[in-house]
């Protein structure tokens, strides 16, 4: 009986074994999935184009590469890493953050905050332009104002106007 | 014969247009009007003559002459007469003399304009026009001729204009035809839009430099380059927006902009246009900034050029450049000349540009557009770097990089936001003044109704932060403009007692300027719809089907029923065509037809979506062409475009916007009026 | 209103000398490029800078799995750009097989096949297909081709024993005579 139970268990395990590997062979990778990897890299021959879209031969076989490799349990990282070392940085959706390639992503913000400190420099000087021609105004028709006659009455009603404002 | 002909009446044209130039300067310094008068003839005589060779061209294009290389190229027999024509700007040559043909249209019409109050801005414009017409003309007759024929000497075929000795005439049987991709009726509109685009913005710039070598750097220049350049920004948004329809239609990447390096070449004086158009305002009402101004302008026709030259040297790899060519040099030599001679002459004359500036305060009208303005510009920086930095990789290090969509797409978002949220704010605000109260009073309401929608949305829509954000600035720049409409017509209806909608017809058609600029605002809210609903939300799914089995994407089910194929002698293609059921939710919709178009003669395929539109979004099936396609299994990528149609009613509407911005006012009596009485700061007519 | 009287300043030194400097750099920097995508490929009479291929298993070379070129001093090198996917470099392949079993016992000629932009599995089925045996091995990052800036491919690099480029065949061969009739220059 002992026996009997032992080779029942064992070929219940073996045919688990063999269900599995029947199981992980049908995990091809879907269009979709092979697409979504293939979406971030362009074509290495073509101009400009990317992997999902392209048409060519070439292409097609690039995306064959792709789905098996996701099969293989490649990450997505580590696909991008093949095609760079294999095909070149092009390949890449934006250059790698290496070197020379800083300066595509820090220039541009850089600039901009530079054009926009001396905007808002040049708004200070303006308004500041404007209130020193207010006041340099405004104490000018105050000095025409004050003549002896009428210095006292004139005073009180520019006050109250200024009460007012 | 023709050919011949057409390139004896190119040549002759380049003559004149020379003259044309020396005699306006010969004029301008001797002071000597019939030499000017002289010189304008000669530049309204480079319009018939130019006509005249480029009508040579499309009779040899129209008529199957296949020795002339540029024909063979470009067309072959099973070519219908209208894609004939547009061939005409579907190779360098070809496009080069469409080119000059457009600037030829536009040289002469500004030379047929009444003079006497600019007759000093008249022999610099000529001159400018004349240096332009004499590079893209020389380009054309020495570098990229389109008259050259084939001719056979010792067994090798090569073009040339004129035979070489002892060599005959080869006449190919057809030709290659255009590109496949190029058989479409958007072919008939978007390059000759776009290219009038670019054309265009040579009179303003003309008018800049005239006023900058004059040194009459009052109002006239900036009065007179208003119009054109509001055209030559209407007719290049155009043909920006057709040119993302097309690519919707037709390349099969279910998307309408690529941030490819020739697509933002066209799309960088886009920017600078539209900061022009906002900052001339400032100088109208407070007449400040007329350096930036004529900076503006001036960047704005230096990238047409730029991006021109780019485009078709190879310089740029892209799908859309044009091969290598031998202009590369030649049209190097031009935009150096262009660019060396606008910033001397800008810097020679900032002295007289300069004038005070003052600013009452930074929330004013005059702020906002400057801020508008910086904003325009940091995505001009983005782009314009984008694009050269691959350039500047492979010099260095001699690795080439590409700049792609994530980058762009990341640095841009931020500030096409800011872009939203002033032009909610920025029409609430006074010239001269404005506090963060009176701001705040103006939009509250307007505020308060966005972010309703938002709440809504986030129930019932999505919970994605950017989405919401970005439809919480779509809300409130429609909800604060509309209101806009409202205010005024109501304050109109109770001083005027007219009904509402005379009241607004009124009020609309007494500052044209003003609500078509709202009209466009609002079409660009709409645009920015379509444009998050596609970019945020799309979905995908590809895979094989065979007869009978489906696929699903969203809501949609799509089932494949059957194909069809089938020659079309006459046009010389053969059509596979798919038909496939369409279900949403497990309801029949109706029949989509997807298509595999392959093209004899060049040996390509076109790949047609079948399309169902409607304003929730748009259903998109592709036959994958890649794939094997028969009735036993066939491959389909099925897109879902949420909202995209906002994008292209957006366009619509945008379109209705320029043109009433553009119409004049109906008084003109009115108009004059106004425009005194703007000359001093305002605050809005009413409050609420 | 206001008083100031306007000042006629003109642009400040330092702004003028960054705007040319800018300028100026922009345009050199086209113009270079400009003049690199007009140079083509690279001309007899060049000297070729030493570069090393990387070789597929089975394919080494004396039993080296990555190959230099200073390796073959002395020698005529053979270098040939293909692809699995390029349909015009199958009409040569059979030449370029039967061209280096003419050489391959004297020596004196080395014929190296660089892979360009290609998946491995594809590769290897073209070079069983054709039955090559001469050294083949993947471009990486396209370091080569792009040193040599080929427009396209099939396209055959003819190299002295001096390392100096001789001889360019765009295009596949016609025939097993031409390939020798070229090496046939340096090798009498």
């Amino acid at each position: 009986m002992k026996k009997a139970l032992q080779i029942l268990t064992f070929a219940l395990l073996l045919a688990g074994l063999f269900t599995s590997v029947a199981i992980a062979q049908d995990d091809t990778p879907t269009d979709d999935e092979v697409n979504a990897v293939a979406k971030q890299l362009y074509c290495p021959v073509c101009e400009n184009t990317p992997l999902d879209v392209c048409p060519t031969e070439a292409c097609r076989q690039w995306r064959e590469l792709i789905r098996s490799q996701l099969s293989e349990g490649m990450t997505e990282q580590q696909i991008k890493d093949y095609f760079v070392a294999n095909y070149g940085a092009r390949v890449l959706s934006e250059p790698p953050r290496t070197g020379l390639n800083w300066l595509v992503y820090i220039l541009p913000p850089a600039i901009i905050l530079l054009g926009a400190f001396f905007l808002f420099r040049s708004f200070r000087e303006w308004t500041k332009a404007s209130a020193t021609a207010a006041t340099i105004s405004a104490e000018r028709s105050e000095i025409e104002a004050s003549s002896p006659a009428k210095d006292d009455y004139v005073a009180r009603l520019e006050e109250e106007l200024k009460k007012r404002k | 014969m023709f050919a011949e002909f057409g390139y004896g009446v190119l040549l002759v044209s380049l003559i004149v247009a020379i003259y044309s130039g020396i005699a306006a300067v010969n004029g301008a310094l001797n002071k000597s009007a019939a030499t000017v008068e002289s010189a304008r003839r000669a530049m309204l005589l480079t319009f018939p003559l130019i006509s005249i060779a480029a009508g040579t061209l499309i009779y040899l294009l129209v008529n199957d002459h296949y020795e002339v290389a540029f024909v063979y190229e470009v067309t072959s027999r099973s070519m219908p007469t209208y894609l004939k024509i547009t061939a005409w700007w579907g190779g360098q040559a070809g496009s080069l003399v469409f080119w000059s043909w457009l600037l030829a249209v536009f040289t002469s019409a500004v030379t047929l304009r009444k003079w006497d109050r600019d007759i000093e801005f008249l022999p610099w414009v000529i001159l400018v026009s004349s240096v332009t017409l004499t590079f893209f003309l020389g380009m054309t007759a020495f570098f990229e001729n389109p008259f050259a024929r084939y001719w056979v000497t010792n067994g090798n075929v090569a073009p040339s204009m004129f035979a070489p000795a002892g060599a005959t005439l080869f006449t190919p049987q057809d030709g290659q035809g255009l590109n496949p991709l190029l058989r479409h009726p958007g072919m008939v509109i978007h390059p000759p839009m776009l290219y009038l685009g670019f054309v265009s913005f040579v009179i303003p710039y003309a008018f800049a430099m005239a006023a900058l070598i004059t040194g009459r750097t009052d109002d006239r220049w900036i009065r007179i380059t208003r119009r054109w350049a509001l055209w030559a920004w209407l007719f290049l948004s155009f043909g920006l927006v057709l040119g993302g329809r097309w690519a919707y239609d037709v390349l099969g990447w279910g998307g309408y902009w690529g941030w490819d390096p020739v697509e933002i070449a066209a799309f960088m004086p886009w920017l600078t246009g539209t900061a022009f158009l906002h900052s001339v305002m400032i100088q109208e009402k407070r007449g400040l900034l007329k350096h930036w101004n004529m900076i503006l302008i001036i960047l704005t026709y230096a990238l047409v050029i730029f991006g021109t030259f780019l485009t078709r040297s190879g310089v740029l790899s892209s799908v859309h450049a044009f091969a290598n060519s031998p202009i590369g040099p030649f049209f190097m030599g031009f935009v150096s000349l262009t660019l060396v001679a606008s910033v001397a002459l800008v810097i020679w004359r900032w002295p007289i540009l300069r004038s005070e500036t003052e600013m009452k305060s930074m929330l004013s009208r005059e702020a906002l557009f400057l801020l508008n303005n910086l904003l325009f510009i940091s995505i001009l920086v983005v782009c314009f770097w984008g694009v050269i930095f691959p350039l500047v990789s492979e010099l260095f290090t001699g690795q080439k990089v590409t700049v792609g969509p994530p980058f762009y797409e990341r640095a841009t978002a931020p500030l096409f936001s800011g872009l939203l949220f002033l032009m909610a704010i920025a029409p609430l605000s006074a010239w001269g003044h404005s506090t963060v109260q009176t701001l705040g009073r103006a939009i509250w309401k307007s505020a308060a109704a966005a972010l309703v929608v938002v709440v809504a949305l986030f129930f019932t829509y999505t919970k994605n932060i950017g989405a919401l954000v970005g439809f919480f600035l779509v809300a409130l720049a429609l909800f604060a403009t509309t209101h806009e409409f409202w205010r005024g017509a109501r304050a109109r209806q109770k001083t005027q007692g007219e009904n509402f909608f005379t009241a607004l017809s009124r009020l609309m058609g007494r500052n044209r300027r003003r609500y078509g600029g709202y009209i466009i605002h609002i079409s660009m809210a709409l645009m920015a719809i379509g444009i998050l609903g596609i970019e945020i939300f799309q979905k995908e799914t590809q895979g094989a089907l065979a007869q009978g089995e489906q696929l699903n994407v969203g809501d949609y089910t799509v089932e494949y029923r059957e194909l069809a194929s089938w020659d079309s002698a006459g046009e010389g293609v053969n059509h596979t065509r798919a038909v496939v059921d369409v279900y949403e939710n497990g309801v029949y919709l109706g029949e989509l037809n997807p298509r595999i178009d392959y093209y004899f003669d060049s040996q390509q395929n076109m790949t047609i979506p079948g399309q169902r539109s409607t304003l929730r979004d748009d259903l998109y099936i592709l036959l994958v062409d890649w794939q094997p396609v028969s009735s036993a299994g066939a491959t389909f990528k099925i897109f879902v475009n949420p909202l995209v149609n906002w994008l292209w009613i957006g366009s619509l509407v945008f379109l209705l916007g320029v043109i009433f911005a553009a119409w004049p006012d109906n008084d003109p009596n009115e108009e004059t009026a106004r425009r005194s009485v703007t000359r001093s700061n305002r605050q809005p007519s009413a409050a609420d | 209103m206001t008083e100031t009287i306007p000042q006629k300043r003109g642009v400040p030194l330092w702004a003028q000398i960054a705007i040319w400097v800018f300028l100026v750099a922009l345009l050199v920097l086209v113009g270079i490029i400009l003049g690199k995508r007009q140079q083509g490929n690279v001309q007899p009479g060049d000297k070729i800078p030493d570069f090393s291929l990387p070789l597929f298993s089975g394919y080494e070379y004396a039993g080296k799995s990555e190959v230099k070129l200073s390796d073959f001093q002395g020698k005529v090198v053979v270098l040939n750009f293909w692809a699995s996917w390029c349909k015009p470099c199958e009409q040569e392949a059979a030449e370029l097989e039967e061209a280096w079993k003419f050489y391959e016992a004297d020596g004196e000629v080395v014929f190296l096949g660089a892979d360009y932009v290609d998946t491995e599995p594809e590769a290897r089925a073209y070079l069983k297909k054709f039955g090559i045996t001469f050294s083949n091995g993947p471009d990486m990052g396209t370091k080569i081709s792009q040193m040599f800036r080929i427009s396209g491919v099939p396209e055959t690099y003819f190299i002295d024993q001096e390392g100096v480029l001789y001889y360019v065949k765009i295009g596949p061969f016609v025939s097993v005579d031409e390939i020798k009739s070229i090496v046939a220059q340096k090798i009498p």
